[in-house]
């Protein structure tokens, strides 16, 4: 067998710490190989060098054979290297052509690219219009945008950074499909992802990092799912399990809830109505892009609704502000960490006070006192598992991960009677999704309310007693899991669109 | 109205107008590349003093205009440097350079005030020229501004039919992704910055060379920044800031006409409506697209590019 890629022994340090520690890593002609970390693991770290964009400290790599040390992306490109990365590298206002044109070294704009493209889409089933301007697009047609300008450098390794994470589950069966085609007409794919399940389905190995250091590389069918989790991560892994649902007098509840939205691209909300009981835990799944962003603005407070549509705890509460909201004890953990989620530019510490409900002393007549404010961060830092030198770190030196962890412990920390919160483990690795898991179980346990928006429909599977899907801005029935099943909520998230 | 007066109104237009297309097409395709330059005022300074000066010793109309070229291009090298290499606040470093310019120019300009030159002349063409109406409109303007409209045509030129001109763009609208792509940021928005210098240097050159022939301190007036209205007035598409331009200076030229009248306003309220007409344009256009996305905002504008890899 052949190696399309042999990485041997690289090591990488930033300052003291060793990013990438004597890693090694073989890629087989048209195979699709898995690379498997938690965050910090040195996934990112190992792809860069591969890509050309970081040089190694020491360590040597061969591709076809042949000695390969590039010294950037345009060299790695000349050699058959493609990559599409997990924040999308396109231009929002540009068209696809345009985009598509922009990756490409020595084509000029005069030639006509258009049909081109469309063979392409044609033959690996990656729809797209190359006129359209990409700032229109839905994700997963970004997505394919960025294969598609990656399949005309015709590459013999295409490298893919946690290309799942935000796409539906058809999205991620046509993805698949459109891998495996690739990978038989030779061209081999390195899989970035922490979705063990995935890597099982679609990669015939698995190279597995650890802290820098490799774990091992081995056949991902070989081992189950809790077995590749353990190994990323180093620990046991334990079960989900909520031991007794008990649920009790309605706590939350939305009543025909219907609001335009303001932003053209936006969508509109059409009498959605729930209800939520004490130590319940409520989803709503759906494709992002359906009313999400909408309706998590209404809950938290950032936009006020009518009176008579949302009452916690016998209050109406749809004119109060987010801060009022919390003096009540509902708390919130939006998705989008940097902005609406944390401050970026300001440390942990004066994060933890931003949120503060009054009742948390961490004031006397307005006068911070830090010393009670760093309590409470170390608190979530050590309880959260939370990597970071100190709570005086910025809010944007964290990594994702790092941060998610952060802002469900601040808001867990102070035992909210209802918890809503949007994607709770995007980005973040199996072990601390697990830990996060854990504790939104037990707060439950423990009777308060949880709302969960997510994408992940595993989350939510295995969280919610209760599941609803979130469809153009439309609210679906309970579904009954019993009866209709995963059939029904895959059906529901593609129900609004026609196609 | 009689034709004469119609003729020297539209010529007066254009004269008036030619100094904010030569500024505003440079600074559009700065703020394309994702910076905002506010020292287009003081890079037009400079390039008014540096022509009168090579003019009034050399007498060379040509050596004059590139002069001001070279030297608006040259003190824009301050500001690509500062914010470019040192990643200096964009807004800061920009007001600078214009406080930089006109002190520098009123400065260096102390021992011409007294002085005068010879203008450049308009192009007389045999025939062509000589066509009522059309002849003095068309065929017979100053050369600098035939090659403004040239400019606006290549930099749209530029920014939509070449490979290049793509890259700038994608560099002002996601330097991140063009960085990760393998595009040089900074090299493309160093180039963007001169030129920019280079067309306010040319603007500013036009006020002394064509306009009036001497020089005096600040004679710019505040066209620098009448220029940078006219960039987001033109949405950042290089054929409005002809347009805007030609409004601007329209305005300018009606209230000068407009004195000449002996209407009951006074003069300082005439002089004010070209700026007034700026920010109510420029309100009013906010508002009506308040609501709306627009595509062709540079989204890097002035936003910091600081290269992590």
């Amino acid at each position: 067998m052949n190696y399309q890629l042999e990485v041997s022994n690289i090591t990488k340090s930033y300052g003291d710490l060793k990013a990438n520690d004597d890693v090694s890593l073989n890629i087989k002609d048209s195979s699709i190989h898995a690379l498997l970390g938690e965050n910090g693991a040195g996934k990112s770290t190992l792809v860069k060098i591969i890509y050309g964009s970081l040089m190694p400290d020491s360590g040597e790599m061969k591709w076809d054979g042949s000695n390969y040390n590039p010294k950037s992306p345009f060299e790695a490109r000349e050699n058959g290297i493609a990559m599409v990365f997990q924040h999308f590298s396109l231009f929002e206002s540009l068209t696809v052509e345009e985009n598509i044109i922009l990756g490409l070294d020595g084509v000029g704009l005069n030639e006509n690219f258009t049909d081109e493209i469309l063979k392409y889409s044609k033959q690996y089933g990656l729809d797209i219009n190359p006129q359209q301007v990409v700032g229109d697009l839905s994700v997963g047609a970004r997505q394919r945008v960025e294969i598609i300008r990656c399949l005309l450098q015709k590459p013999k390794l295409l490298i893919m950074d946690e290309p799942t994470s935000v796409l539906t589950p058809q999205e991620v069966s046509d993805l698949f499909v459109t891998l495996r085609k690739l990978a038989d007409d030779g061209c081999s794919i390195l899989y970035i992802s922490h979705k063990l399940e995935e890597v099982r389905e679609i990669c015939s190995e698995a190279t597995i990092l650890r802290g820098g250091k490799l774990v091992q590389s081995c056949v991902p069918q070989e081992h189950s799912q809790k077995e590749l989790a353990e190994m990323m991560i180093g620990k046991k892994l334990t079960e989900l399990a909520r031991s007794n649902i008990n649920t009790g007098s309605d706590i939350f509840s939305i009543k025909n809830l219907s609001c335009p939205s303001d932003d053209m691209f936006g969508v509109d909300l059409t009498d959605i109505s729930l209800t939520l009981k004490q130590g319940s835990i409520v989803g709503i799944a759906g494709v992002a892009g359906n009313g999400q962003d909408e309706l998590m603005e209404l809950l938290i407070g950032e936009k006020a609704t009518d009176n008579d549509v949302l009452y916690f705890d016998g209050h109406d509460i749809g004119s109060l502000n987010s801060h009022e909201r919390r003096q009540l004890s509902m708390f919130f953990i939006p998705e989008e960490r940097l902005g609406h989620g944390a401050v970026p530019d300001m440390s942990l510490d004066e994060n933890m006070l931003l949120s503060r409900p009054e009742s948390d002393k961490m004031t006397s007549r307005d006068v911070i006192d830090w010393d009670i404010v760093s309590t409470f961060t170390q608190k979530v830092i050590s309880d959260f598992d939370v990597q970071t030198p100190s709570g005086r770190m910025l809010a944007k030196s964290l990594s994702g991960g790092n941060l998610q962890k952060f802002m469900v412990g601040r808001e867990l920390i102070r035992k909210p009677k209802l918890l809503i919160v949007s994607q709770p483990t995007w980005g973040v690795d199996a072990g601390s999704a697990n830990n996060i898991h854990q504790s939104l179980i037990a707060l439950a346990d423990q009777g308060s309310a949880i709302l969960i928006i997510s994408q992940d429909l595993d989350e939510i599977l295995s969280l919610c007693e209760q599941i609803h899907v979130l469809s153009e801005g439309r609210l679906s029935d309970a579904v009954d899991m019993k009866k209709d099943g995963l059939e029904k909520i895959s059906q529901l998230m593609v129900g609004g669109e026609s196609s | 109205m009689n034709e004469s007066l119609f003729i020297s109104i539209i010529i007066g237009i254009t004269i008036a107008s030619t100094p904010l297309i030569f500024a505003a097409i440079g600074e559009l395709l700065v703020e394309r590349s994702g910076v905002l330059n506010l020292g287009v005022e003081g890079m037009m300074i400079v390039g008014a003093l540096l022509g009168f000066i090579v003019q009034f010793h050399t007498g060379s109309p040509y050596l004059a205009v590139l002069a001001a070229l070279l030297g608006g291009m040259a003190i824009s090298s301050i500001f690509a440097f500062l914010t470019q290499f040192l990643l200096t606040n964009q807004v800061a470093t920009g007001l600078a350079l214009t406080l930089f310019g006109l002190g520098l120019s009123a400065f260096a300009g102390r021992g011409y005030t007294e002085e005068t030159i010879v203008l450049i002349k308009a192009i007389h063409i045999p025939f062509l020229s000589d066509i009522p109406v059309i002849g003095p409109l068309i065929f017979s303007l100053n050369p600098l501004v035939y090659l403004a409209l040239v400019m606006v045509y290549l930099v749209w030129w530029f920014l939509y039919k070449t490979k290049q001109g793509l890259i700038l763009r994608s560099i002002g609208d996601n330097h991140d992704a063009a960085h990760a792509i393998g595009h040089n940021v900074v090299r493309y928005r160093f180039m963007a910055i001169l030129f920019g210098g280079a067309m306010a240097g040319l603007g500013g050159a036009f006020l002394s060379l064509v306009q009036v022939p001497i020089w005096g301190e600040d004679m710019t007036a505040g066209r620098g920044w009448i220029a940078l209205g006219l960039v987001v007035f033109a949405s950042w598409l290089p054929f409005r800031i002809i347009l805007g331009a030609i409004l601007f200076g329209g305005i300018t030229v009606l209230q000068l006409h407009a004195q000449g009248f002996d209407i009951r306003i006074s003069a300082q309220y005439l002089s004010m409506l070209p700026y007034l007409a700026t920010i109510i344009i420029l309100v009013s256009l906010r508002i009506r697209l308040k609501n709306k996305t627009n595509r062709t905002v540079p989204n890097c504008l002035g936003r910091i590019f600081h290269s992590t890899s």
